[in-house]
C-alpha cells in the first residue's frame, strides 16, 4: 500500500494500536495484544492490583510461565524437577497463586509447555505479525522477528498492562539495519547481531526501533531472525523487527494458536500489507555486508565489546575518547585479558548452549551436528539447556540429547539457566565461559565469572578443544 | 508516591560508562516478591567483598559520601535488563536523582515511575559535575523539577529535559495507572473495533 504516505513496518503496527494519540501533555496510549508474564518481574505488579482492588482486564491476552529462577537439573525418579532454593520456591508459589487468583493461564514448571517466555510465545503460535507484545523482560524484542512490535517493560508497566491492557508510550525513532549479501558457512545469525552491536555500540540504538532488512536477513530462518531481534536491546533498542514474508507464514502455519482455515487466509492477506512501503523514511540507517562477516566473539563486559574471532583484543591506549579508554581498561582488568591478545587458544572452563537467544531446535541441531562423534574436553563443563519442554521433546525425538550426552555434555531441563544465573547454574569466580547467551556483563553468569558471547557453532568448537576455537576450522575438517 | 518538587542533596560520582542493571542490582537479588529492602543490594558486586564486608575503595562506601542523594553516572546509565529492581535499589539507598548524558530507555521509564529523576545533561556539564563531586565530596546540587533546573554550587542553573506527563505525575505524586484506568471507555471502544488476535485461555 505505497500510497501518498509511505510507512515503515513499525509505523503501521504502531498506528494500528493507538487507543489515544500522543499530545503535548500525554504520551500515546498503546493497546497491547499479548502480555507475557514470568515469575521474577510480576509479583510486585500483582500486589499493586490487589492493593487497588483491580482485576486483570484481559486474562485471555495474557500468558504466564516460569523460566528465570527455575532449576534445570534433571527430573528425579518421580518425574519432578527438584527445587532446592527456598526463595525460588516461594517466588514460584507466588506466581501460581497470582495466576490462579487472576485467572491467567500458566505453563507451570514440570508441564509440557513450560519454557523460556520468548521461546514459548512463537512455539505455540501466539506470536504473530502486526501484534503488540510486551513482557517484563528486555529480550521481548525477540518476537519482533515476526513483524510484531515487541518490547520489554518494567514492573510498574506490567501492572498497567494487567489492569488496562494498555501502555503510555512516546513514539520511538526508527533505524533501518540492512545486511546485504550472503553469509559464508560457519557464520550464523548470532554473528550478524554481535557484529551489528559491535558497530553501533551498547547504547547506539537507544530511542530507536530497529528494522532488520536485506538479503542476509531474508535468507535467515525464523529462528535465526529471532536470534537477531533478541539482542536488539543489547544495542540499546527496545525493539527490533523483521518484515513478515513466506518464511514467517510457513513457520506459524499449523501451530496450536495460529489462525486456521478461512481465518488463516484472511490473516496472511493482512500480514502481506505490513512490510515497509517503498519510499518510507527511517530516522537513521546502517549497512553491513554479510560476505565480510566472520565468527564473532566478545572480549569485554558488554555486548558491544565484540570482534571477529580472528582479531585481537583492542588496546585501550589507542582509544581517543577518555571515557571509552577507562571502560575498556576496566573491562580487560575484569576479564584478565591483555591488549592485542588473540582469544583463539584461550582455555575456558564452561560452555553454555542455551538462553532465549540460542536455545531453539535449530540451534540444538546445529550444535549437535558439529559435536557428533566428538568429546567435550576434560577441562570443560558443557551445559545444553533447551529453551522449552517442547524443544526438549523435539530434540529427544531426533536423538540430539544422545549426541550431547555421548560427547559428555549435560542435557538439562528447560529454562534461562546460566544466562542469568538465578537458578544455581552459574560460573565460579574467575571462570571463563563461552556462552550462546546475550549478556557478558560483570557477574552476569555468576559473581566473578567471565563470559565470551558467541554462536552455538563457536561454543561447540570451543567445548571440544577446551580453548576458544574458530568453528570454521572444525567444520572444514568434518567436510574433508 | 510522594510528590517531588525541589530538593538539595549531596552528590557522588560514579563516572563509568554503560553501567548496566546487573551492576546496579545483580540477578541473584531478584528472587524477592516485594520492593522493600533492596537498597543494601545496590551495586552489590562492586560494593562488598566475598565475605560481605564493604570494599573501602568503592566510592559509595566512603564516609564522606554517606547520605548522597544525587548520583552522577557515566554515559548510557542503566543499560541491560528491564528489572525495576534497579530504581527500587537506588531509591532504597536514598537516591532521588541520577545524572548522565543519556539513559537506557527502559531504565529511564522505570526510574520516572518510582520518583527517581533521570537527569540528562550535555557532555561538558557532565564533566564539570563529575569534577565538582570528585574534588569536593560535600558538593550539593539543588534540583528543581518545576523549573527543570539543577543549580550548581556557584549558582549557575542548568536546564534538563523531561516529558511533560512524567513531570506532571512526579510533581503531583500521582501514578500513571490511575490515568490509564480513567480511559476505560476508550479502551473498551478500541477492543470492540479490534477483534482479539489470540486467545490464551481458549
Amino acid at each position: 500500500m505505497a500510497g501518498n504516505n509511505p510507512q515503515t513496518l513499525f509505523e503501521k503496527v504502531w498506528a494500528k494500536h493507538i487507543v489515544r494519540p500522543q499530545t503535548e501533555e500525554t504520551p500515546a496510549v498503546l493497546y497491547i495484544d499479548l502480555h507475557l508474564v514470568h515469575e521474577v518481574t510480576s509479583p510486585q505488579a500483582f500486589t499493586l492490583l490487589r492493593e487497588r482492588g483491580l482485576k486483570v482486564r484481559r486474562p485471555d491476552r495474557t500468558l504466564a510461565t516460569m523460566d528465570h529462577s527455575t532449576p534445570t537439573t534433571p527430573r528425579n525418579a518421580d518425574g519432578i524437577i527438584p527445587i532446592t532454593d527456598p526463595m525460588a520456591a516461594a517466588q514460584l508459589d507466588v506466581m501460581r497463586k497470582n495466576c490462579n487468583d487472576f485467572g491467567i493461564p500458566l505453563y507451570d514448571l514440570g508441564t509440557d509447555k513450560q519454557g523460556i517466555v520468548h521461546v514459548i510465545g512463537p512455539e505455540q503460535g501466539f506470536t504473530q505479525p502486526g501484534m503488540t507484545i510486551v513482557c517484563g523482560d528486555s529480550h521481548t524484542s525477540t518476537h519482533g522477528a515476526f513483524g510484531a512490535l515487541a518490547f520489554g517493560i518494567g514492573t510498574s508497566e506490567v501492572a498497567h498492562v494487567l489492569a488496562t491492557q494498555c501502555l503510555l508510550q512516546n513514539k520511538p525513532k526508527t533505524m533501518a539495519v540492512r545486511i546485504d549479501g550472503r553469509l559464508h558457512p560457519g557464520i550464523t545469525a548470532k554473528d550478524i547481531i554481535l557484529a551489528i552491536i559491535a558497530k553501533i555500540g551498547v547504547g547506539g540504538g537507544t530511542g530507536y526501533v530497529l528494522e532488520y532488512m536485506g538479503e542476509a536477513i531474508r535468507n535467515l530462518s525464523m529462528e535465526g531472525r529471532m536470534t537477531v531481534c533478541n539482542m536488539s536491546i543489547e544495542g540499546g533498542a527496545r525493539a527490533g523487527m523483521v518484515a513478515p514474508d513466506d518464511t514467517t507464514f510457513n513457520y506459524i502455519a499449523g501451530r496450536p494458536y495460529a489462525p486456521k482455515d478461512a481465518d488463516w487466509d484472511k490473516a496472511v492477506a493482512g500480514w502481506r500489507n505490513l512490510p515497509t512501503d517503498e519510499g518510507a523514511v527511517f530516522d537513521h540507517e546502517i549497512v553491513l555486508n554479510a560476505d565480510e562477516l566472520t565468527p564473532m566473539i566478545t572480549y569485554g563486559t558488554n555486548p558491544g565489546m565484540g570482534m571477529s574471532i580472528t582479531s585481537r583484543v583492542p588496546d585501550p591506549d589507542k582509544l581517543s575518547d577518555p571515557n571509552e579508554k577507562i571502560a575498556l581498561d576496566k573491562a580487560l582488568r575484569y576479564m584478565d585479558l591483555q591488549p592485542n591478545q588473540s582469544l583463539l587458544g584461550k582455555p575456558v572452563d564452561v560452555v553454555f548452549v542455551g538462553s532465549c537467544t540460542n536455545s531453539r531446535i535449530s540451534d540444538l541441531r546445529e550444535a549437535a551436528g558439529l559435536i557428533r562423534g566428538h568429546k567435550v574436553a576434560d577441562s570443560v563443563r558443557m551445559l545444553v539447556v533447551p529453551g522449552s519442554q517442547q524443544v526438549k521433546a523435539q530434540a529427544e525425538a531426533e536423538g540430539l540429547h544422545e549426541i550431547f550426552k555421548a560427547a559428555g555434555a549435560e542435557w538439562r531441563e528447560a529454562g534461562c539457566s546460566m544466562c542469568i544465573a538465578m537458578n544455581g547454574d552459574q560460573l565460579a569466580p574467575g571462570q571463563y565461559a563461552v556462552s550462546t547467551s546475550n549478556r557478558n556483563f560483570e557477574g552476569r553468569q555468576g559473581k566473578g565469572g567471565r563470559t565470551f558471547l558467541a554462536s552455538p557453532l563457536t561454543a561447540v568448537a570451543t567445548a571440544v578443544n577446551g580453548v576458544v576455537t574458530d568453528p570454521r576450522a572444525m567444520m572444514e575438517r568434518e567436510m574433508a | 508516591m510522594e510528590p517531588i518538587k525541589k530538593f538539595t542533596g549531596k552528590t557522588v560520582a560514579l563516572p563509568i560508562n554503560d553501567i548496566d542493571t546487573d551492576q546496579i542490582i545483580p540477578a541473584r537479588y531478584l528472587k524477592v516478591t516485594d520492593k522493600a529492602g533492596l537498597g543494601t543490594a545496590l551495586f552489590s558486586d562492586w560494593r562488598y567483598n566475598a565475605d560481605g564486608s564493604p570494599k573501602p575503595d568503592f566510592v559509595l562506601n566512603q564516609p564522606e559520601h554517606q547520605g548522597a542523594q544525587v548520583l552522577i553516572g557515566g554515559n548510557n546509565f542503566g543499560c541491560g535488563s528491564s528489572r525495576e529492581h534497579a530504581p527500587w535499589a537506588l531509591v532504597g539507598a536514598g537516591f532521588q536523582a541520577v545524572i548522565s548524558t543519556y539513559f537506557a530507555d527502559i531504565f529511564k521509564g522505570n526510574a520516572l515511575k518510582n520518583g527517581l529523576l533521570p537527569i540528562v545533561v550535555d557532555a561538558e556539564t557532565h564533566r564539570q559535575l563529575i569534577s565538582l563531586a570528585e574534588e569536593d565530596p560535600s558538593t550539593q546540587l539543588t534540583v528543581d523539577l518545576q523549573s527543570q533546573t539543577i543549580t550548581l554550587p556557584d549558582g549557575r542553573p542548568v536546564m534538563f529535559p523531561i516529558d511533560s506527563f512524567s513531570k506532571y505525575c512526579l510533581l503531583n505524586g500521582v501514578d500513571q495507572l490511575g490515568f490509564l484506568q480513567g480511559l476505560d471507555g476508550q479502551i473498551a471502544e478500541f477492543e470492540s473495533e479490534n477483534a482479539a488476535r489470540v486467545n490464551t485461555v481458549g
